[in-house]
């Protein structure tokens, strides 16, 4: 018999992470791990914030995704600096403009699907191209500092973890609550399982269809923002590598493409994992093409490990 | 009564001994003792839960004995002859009619096996059900449940490379009308007179005494009669499952005549609070997507707080009722859980002691509500369907024909619930297949072609009079 953690969805997304950073450590040292576990934890934490918006989405089934959260981060990591123009006293307002444009963005998104009925899939895609050409006409090439208050917070720590890390680990907490005990998350649980079923059960499906794609580029806007002040500015291809990001800590960390089932534990193993192996086939001296391959392999033993598991018995 | 109208030669089609199945420390069938043979027509009875679709199960082959032996004429269910259509629905709804066929007969390959499928399954469907209006290219996704029961009908007594010798009908006529359920018992008694078997399971004991040549009778697992049809009283049989027979209850409350009326519909359904109101006509003619239509236009697609309006208790329950992945107790909470819900968290305490409650009072057969939803039997998920309806409190209940595959015990408690609760002013609207239920009501409306093609007041709702309003007098359909 393997114990009930085995079976858990998230444990392989955790198995995996904690693999690759001993195999990771045992070539560098000891010294290099701590370096290493504080690296993984903050850039993991911009997986995580996405992440959690995109499982929300996702878990309302097939056809529900949202692949406008890199242009999203972009614009609301862009507009928001311009704002706050490097000068202090404005940080709140500076987040305030970039959760602002994070829910426009997600009420956008979610009229194109329900005005035009669009597939959601169609509707974020080409919305995305909307909101990343506002930045670059908004941006013109200026690189815009953040105050440094912020730039300080960002790539800062307290309590020995780092400062981006907090934010992600209280994210996640409150995400949870969402999912696992109230009932927008039971109603979301519901809309994956059976659309259909979910209405005639009086669950206001527009309603939290709508409240999700929100959700989820709000997220996207603040992890848009917390990336800008951490790298030290906004870049116009800064949101790139967060669109297959976000789907991929969605699927490892266990929850069900099909809809209906979410697992926030596992975006966080997810996502340490998918900084992780990146570090690990670097630091092993791979070259970029053998690296691509060797994390697509992975990725995949891994998602089959993990629904393999979860095959009813 | 001829029970072997051709002579064993070859011995009985299937044969159980002393056959027993456990699912873990449960013990859904033991000692069950049953042999088959051609011409027999085998009714099997008893509540949801007592074992039915188990037996069936090692029949086919689904399931293995845990115990004793089953021998079939051919080997394996496939090559002896036996197939069973199911009480869940298994086409796949994206496939055409014909190309359904192709599942379960492996010969229809090569060239133009789509036509020749298309042959089969119409040759079949016109014998069964003659005037069937169904075209074989159809995607299943199109047709209407009542339909697609008489496609899964139609394929298992359709020509294949082993003929059909028993065939297994679980519930068959629980989307049927009533006059396409006499086509399909004419039709058992003629694939019988041609040597073939069948085991027919179903709740509506006047089917059962129509088509049966023997009645096996299930309570809890085992077999407790097993006698020829004739041997029997409906009194007697009810009883034999484990149920007190009582007379039919005649409505004693008179319709509210006074009470405000709380639904009228651009269609011209009026309801007044306290009402039942049937809606009746043949199967497909309107009454489901007018009832849709009713409980779509009364809650919201926008807003999930304070009081639900309207309730919706499902048929096609995996289409439009159980949530599969989800407790007992979490599909039963659904409906209501703006009651539940404090500061936005659903309070868990509060859904556990709902479920509970309702347990007991609809009579759930489960140990524990948190165990999965598709743990159940098909008639206790329907349970399940009726006890989230009317968890709500929704002054209005939008029932889909909600008696499919529910046993004649429960079917009388969830009867005597529906007079209860309309009694303290809530209305229902009530579709159902089985004329039966609806003399249960206060008003009965009868659809033809999307349309109330007759009102019946208390007094009129007979079967003879829906049966003559769901037919065009004078057209001759009939």
């Amino acid at each position: 018999m393997i114990g009930p953690t085995v079976t858990r969805p998230w444990f392989w997304a955790f198995a995996a992470a904690a693999v690759t950073f001993a195999a990771t450590v045992a070539l560098t040292g000891s010294q290099g791990g701590v370096e290493l576990l504080m690296a993984t934890l903050t850039f993991a934490s911009f997986s995580v914030l996405v992440g959690l918006g995109q499982m929300a989405v996702i878990t309302m089934g097939p056809g529900n995704v949202d692949l406008s959260i890199p242009a999203v981060m972009t614009l609301a990591g862009t507009l928001s600096l311009k704002l706050m123009n490097g000068a202090a006293g404005m940080e709140i307002w500076g987040l305030l403009a970039a959760l602002a444009i994070g829910v426009a963005a997600g009420a956008g998104n979610y009229a194109l699907i329900f005005l035009l009925r669009i597939p959601p899939i169609i509707a974020t895609l080409s919305a995305s191209f909307v909101f990343q050409s506002l930045a670059i006409w908004s941006n013109r090439g200026l690189r815009i500092k953040p105050p440094d208050s912020l730039a300080g917070f960002s790539t800062g720590a307290s309590l020995g973890l780092p400062n981006l890390a907090w934010i992600a680990l209280v994210a996640a907490m409150a995400f949870w609550l969402l999912i696992e005990r109230s009932a927008y998350g039971r109603r979301l649980s519901a809309i994956g399982q059976n659309l259909r079923a979910a209405r005639l059960a009086g669950i206001p499906v527009e309603g939290v269809r709508a409240g999700t794609y929100v959700l989820s580029a709000a997220m996207a806007a603040l992890a848009g923002f917390l990336l800008s002040c951490f790298s030290g500015g906004a870049a116009l291809n800064m949101g790139a590598e967060y669109l297959l990001m976000s789907i991929a800590v969605v699927v490892i960390g266990g929850s069900s493409i099909a809809g209906g089932n979410s697992n926030v534990p596992g975006i966080w193993g997810a996502a340490m994992f998918m900084f992780l192996i990146v570090s690990m086939l670097n630091s092993y001296g791979l070259g970029a093409g053998v690296r691509l391959v060797l994390t697509g392999v992975i990725i995949i033993g891994i998602v089959t490990a993990a629904s393999g598991r979860r095959l009813p018995g | 009564m001829d029970m072997r109208a051709v002579p064993g030669a070859s011995g009985p089609i299937v044969e159980l001994t002393g056959a027993g199945r456990s699912f873990g420390a449960v013990r859904a069938l033991s000692e069950v003792n049953l042999s088959i043979g051609a011409g027999e027509c085998v009714s099997l009875v008893g509540h949801n839960g007592a074992g039915k679709s188990t037996l069936v199960n090692l029949i086919t082959g689904a399931l293995g004995p845990s115990d004793g032996a089953v021998r079939r004429i051919g080997g394996d269910a496939r090559s002896s002859g036996i197939r069973s259509v199911a009480q869940e629905l298994s086409l796949a709804p994206n496939l055409t009619v014909a190309e359904n066929l192709r599942i379960p007969q492996r010969d229809l390959r090569g060239l133009f096996w789509r036509g020749r499928a298309g042959l089969r399954i119409r040759t079949a469907l016109d014998e069964v059900f003659p005037g069937h209006g169904i075209d074989a290219a159809a995607t299943v996704a199109d047709l209407t449940l009542a339909e697609r029961q008489m496609v899964e009908i139609a394929m298992a007594f359709a020509e294949g490379e082993v003929p059909a010798r028993l065939v297994i009908l679980d519930e068959p006529t629980s989307s049927l009308d009533a006059s396409r359920a006499e086509q399909l018992i004419a039709y058992v008694r003629r694939f019988r007179a041609a040597g073939g078997a069948v085991v027919f399971i179903s709740h509506i004991l006047g089917e059962v005494f129509a088509v049966a040549t023997r009645i096996v009778v299930m309570r809890d697992g085992q077999i407790v009669e097993d006698r020829p049809n004739g041997s029997f009283t409906r009194a007697g049989l009810v009883e034999a499952m484990g149920h007190v027979a009582r007379a039919a209850t005649a409505r004693t409350m008179l319709g509210p005549s006074g009470a405000p009326e709380i639904v009228a519909t651009p269609e011209g359904l009026r309801a007044r609070a306290g009402e039942i109101l049937g809606l009746a006509g043949l199967a497909g003619h309107g009454q489901a997507e007018a009832l849709a239509r009713l409980y779509l236009s009364r809650t919201s697609n926008w807003r999930g707080r304070g009081p639900v309006p309207a309730a919706f208790v499902a048929g096609d329950r995996a289409r439009d009722g159980v949530m599969p992945l989800w407790s007992i107790a979490r599909n039963l909470s659904v409906a209501g859980l703006s009651h539940l819900t404090r500061a936005g968290l659903v309070d868990r305490r509060a859904e556990a002691g709902l479920a509970q409650g309702w347990r007991e009072r609809i009579g759930i057969r489960t140990d524990d509500v948190a165990n999965p939803i598709l743990s159940l039997s098909g008639g206790n998920q329907q349970k399940v369907l009726f006890a989230r309806a009317l968890a709500t409190g929704a002054p209005l209940v939008v029932m889909d024909d909600p008696m499919r595959g529910v046993d004649i015990g429960t079917k009388s408690d969830v009867y005597d619930m529906i007079r209860a609760e309309a009694a303290q002013g809530r209305t229902f609207l009530w579709y159902s297949t089985e004329t039966e239920e609806m003399t249960l009501c206060d008003r009965v409306y009868v659809f033809r072609n999307g349309r109330i093609a007759a009102e019946l007041g208390r007094e009129q709702i007979t079967e003879e009079r829906i049966l003559a309003a769901s037919f065009e007098m004078g057209e001759g359909e009939a």
